[in-house]
């Protein structure tokens, strides 16, 4: 059994600290991890792995510095690592992208076969959650998402079954190999890595493919990085929040008595109806 | 299986990555641990990269690593509450190539390094914590615990580059407790602002900068120093104390930088910048003194572990650095010799720093702390009056110079007895001497 873990390197939002004083964000060396979800998807195929044996390739297409992300997922147990990369990648969107995986995932079928990919749902940079499904398609496999569980495989009969989570409830899915599953937090928790696995990770000789190696040939080079992606984000803002903000209440001489006093008639006048029912009450 | 190797070095800061880089360069077959998601990702520093103890081993460091300025100008203020006294000292020489002294951004720079020595050779392995030290019968240390499953690593030795909070020295009985009268609790911030702002602000080049030094009221009596160091498009900032005094005045480092931050000389500067990164760090600042023993059977202690920090000249990266490569020196010797690491032998490490700045700078330096510690006039009174006296002197009033000297004097007089003011001066000329 072989399967395919596509994962990708995104900015931790987790870390971003906050200055205890001012409360500004502080962005600095924020570190790339791998994608919460993929995560999730890795530990499911490894759990296949651990129970039927087989193979567990992980792939992501992404800067040099992705292979950091890759070096972890062998750390956790995956067997081989493909880092396509390549200048022609920039600057893709998700049709660009799905392209460029499926193309790759074609390459790594002709050494041995694929039965299953897995992604994440989406990403937590990008948030779109198309990719899984456009791989899915140009490699004409059988497509199911939401995945929260994995729950059998039969490889005898080129089966799975997966609960799938819908609106109201939970479905429970079963399909035929090869199949493309994108991967909810669900149920499993990533392994912590054993040290044998560890060196291993460092010392495994990753592969690095260019776009000719990820199989895409000259004729298709507009379908690929900028020139093949026709979404354009044209601006990235933060929204204003709608919530009224808070207002600053000065008190001049900083006794606690004054303070309450002051914090009360504000909140009085401007809810009266808070000091009627208080008054009431004191009744 | 576990795995068995040469030497294992715990801590990728500047200590850890100078040991793991000489000894993979030589040929040994090394293993780095780092408890920090990369190399960097834990560390703080103001930072001056000192060149020298770099160069040493990595002569062309020049040409690849993230350096942000060199410095051309010092300033050392000795602040009032709404003023300073200064001295500067800028030079053209220090314009002149090869640069002495850098500003760097620590994360930045200990990535760098860590790239260089896993391109020696070294296996650097990340996320990982050493959490005790193996032991045979005879209670020579063998190698680590780590914190994962089948984690018991063998060495020939293990060297301890792990910082100041050097948990695994303390659990092994090599290190006392870290006392909070021997440590400084630091803060630092980064404020970036366009890089033509930044040069107008201080006057400099594209590539030149400023190191400015304080000290004074700013700490509030206590016992510390701060600082303000301009990278290419930031400026750090920072301020550090001791810990006791922290503790005792009931005061957070992050109050007493805000407040700093404040001072009518130091605003203008920042003005406009925005601030994108706080860090707290603790600096062994004990001194000569507060040095542990360095070395065992199969073990050596470098770095802030071993409390190399030069307070006075706030220089610890390059002696982390520098006893790095000493220790990594020694084994090699060691090997090559066909000697076993034991602590007699491993003992040339201590010698070989004895030998070296690092000792003797820590040596010349080794009343200070206690010096400081029992006479804080230094850090309020004559900061004070310093700058008092200068107010008086410049300000023109119609009363002539000679009754402001005496004037002067007598307010020193008032503050200080002239039995103080001598025996003040004594030991200044002590702690530095
Ligand atoms: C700030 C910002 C600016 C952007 N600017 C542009 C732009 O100007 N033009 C443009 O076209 N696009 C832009 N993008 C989109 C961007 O490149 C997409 O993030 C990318 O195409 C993948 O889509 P996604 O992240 O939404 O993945 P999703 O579809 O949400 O991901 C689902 C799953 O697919 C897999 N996957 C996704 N990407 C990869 C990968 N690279 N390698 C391996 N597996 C992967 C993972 O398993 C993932 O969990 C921008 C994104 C951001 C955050
Ligand atoms: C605010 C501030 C400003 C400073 N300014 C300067 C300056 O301008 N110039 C200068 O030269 N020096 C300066 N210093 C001092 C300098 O930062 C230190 O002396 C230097 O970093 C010491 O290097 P080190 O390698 O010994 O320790 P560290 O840099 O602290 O590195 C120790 C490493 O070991 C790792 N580690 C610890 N325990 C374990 C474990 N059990 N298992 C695995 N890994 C572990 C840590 O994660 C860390 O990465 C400053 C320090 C501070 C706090």
């Amino acid at each position: 059994m072989h399967i395919v873990v596509c994962i990708k390197q995104v900015p931790d939002s987790a870390q971003i600290r906050v200055h205890p004083v001012t409360n500004t964000i502080m962005r600095q060396g924020v570190p790339a991890i791998i994608n919460p979800y993929d995560l999730f998807a890795l530990e499911e195929a490894l759990r296949l792995k651990d129970q039927h044996g087989g193979t567990v390739t992980v792939i992501t297409m992404g800067p040099p510095q992705a292979e950091a992300a890759l070096r972890k997922a062998l750390s956790f147990g995956a067997d081989d690592a493909i880092l396509i990369t390549d200048r022609a990648f920039a600057g893709a969107d998700t049709l660009a992208t799905s392209f460029a995986l499926a193309s790759a995932i074609r390459q790594i079928q002709k050494n041995m076969p694929v039965d299953m990919v897995f992604t994440g749902k989406q990403t937590i940079d990008g948030d779109t959650a198309q990719v899984g499904p456009g791989v899915a398609k140009r490699l004409d496999m059988q497509l199911l998402t939401y995945v929260s569980k994995v729950v059998s495989v039969k490889p005898d009969k080129a089966e799975i079954v997966v609960e799938r989570r819908a609106e109201g409830g939970v479905q429970v899915l079963k399909t035929r190999l090869p199949c493309l599953v994108t991967v909810l937090d669900g149920n499993n928790q990533m392994r912590f890595a054993n040290m044998p696995n560890m060196f291993r990770a460092a010392r495994h000789p990753l592969k690095r493919w260019s776009r000719e190696e990820a199989g895409i040939v000259d004729e298709d080079i507009a379908k690929i990085g900028l020139k093949g992606s026709p979404t354009v984000v044209s601006k990235v803002f933060a929204p204003t929040p709608k919530s009224e903000r808070a207002e600053m209440i000065a008190v001049e001489s900083g006794d606690p008595k004054d303070l309450a006093v002051t914090v009360l008639a504000k909140m009085f006048t401007r809810f009266p109806a808070v000091e009627k029912e208080i008054a009431k009450r004191a009744q | 299986m576990s795995e068995k190797f040469d030497a294992i070095v715990v801590g990728a800061g500047p200590s850890g990555n100078a040991a793991a880089y000489t000894l993979a360069k030589s040929g040994l077959k090394v293993l780095q641990m780092e408890r920090g998601e990369y190399a960097g990702s834990k560390n703080v520093q103001g930072a001056i990269l000192y060149a020298d103890a770099l160069e040493k081993m990595i002569p062309d460091f020049r040409d690849d690593a993230p350096l942000e300025r060199h410095i051309i100008e010092q300033r050392m203020w000795v602040m009032d509450d709404d003023s300073f006294v200064g001295t500067h000292y800028r030079s053209d020489g220090f314009n002149k190539e090869p640069f002495n002294r850098y500003t760097i951004i620590r994360a930045q720079f200990d990535k760098w390094f860590s790239a260089k020595v896993q391109e020696a050779g070294a296996l650097v392995i990340c996320e990982t914590t050493v959490t005790d030290l193996l032991r045979d019968e005879s209670n020579r240390v063998v190698g680590v615990q780590v914190d994962r499953d089948g984690g018991s690593i063998y060495a020939d030795v293990v060297i301890l580059a792990d910082g100041v909070n050097s948990l695994l020295a303390r659990k092994a009985g090599f290190h006392p407790e870290l006392e909070p009268k021997n440590v400084a609790l630091a803060v630092k911030e980064i404020h970036f602002m366009p890089q033509e702002t930044l040069q107008e602000r201080f006057n400099i080049g594209e590539e030149e900068g400023v190191v400015i030094e304080l000290f004074g009221k700013i700490t509030q009596g206590m016992m510390g120093t701060g600082f303000l160091y301009t990278n290419k498009e930031s400026i750090a900032v920072g301020v550090g104390c001791m810990l006791s005094d922290f503790k005792e005045q009931k005061t957070t480092p992050y109050a007493l930088l805000e407040q700093m931050k404040n001072h009518p000389s130091i605003k203008p500067l920042l003005a406009g910048g925005e601030m994108k990164e706080y860090t707290a760090h603790l600096i062994p600042e004990g001194g000569y003194k507060t040095i542990p023993k360095l070395y065992g059977d199969g073990w050596l202690i470098v770095g802030d572990s071993g409390m190399f920090v030069n307070a006075v000249h706030r220089e610890g990266s390059n002696l982390a650095m520098t006893t790095g490569r000493i220790a990594a020196e020694t084994v090699i010797d060691l090997v090559k010799e066909g000697k076993a690491m034991t602590a007699a032998n491993l003992s040339i490490y201590r010698s070989r720093l004895d030998g070296s700045f690092v000792m003797k700078d820590l040596k010349k330096y080794q009343e200070m702390p206690e010096i400081f510690d029992a006479n804080r006039q230094f850090f309020t009174i004559y900061p004070e009056l310093v700058n008092r006296s200068a107010h008086h002197m410049l300000h023109v009033d119609g009363v002539d110079k000679k009754t402001k000297e005496r004037e002067i004097f007598s307010s020193f007089r008032a503050k200080r007895s002239l039995f103080g003011l001598m025996g003040d001066a004594y030991k200044l000329w002590r702690a530095f001497r």
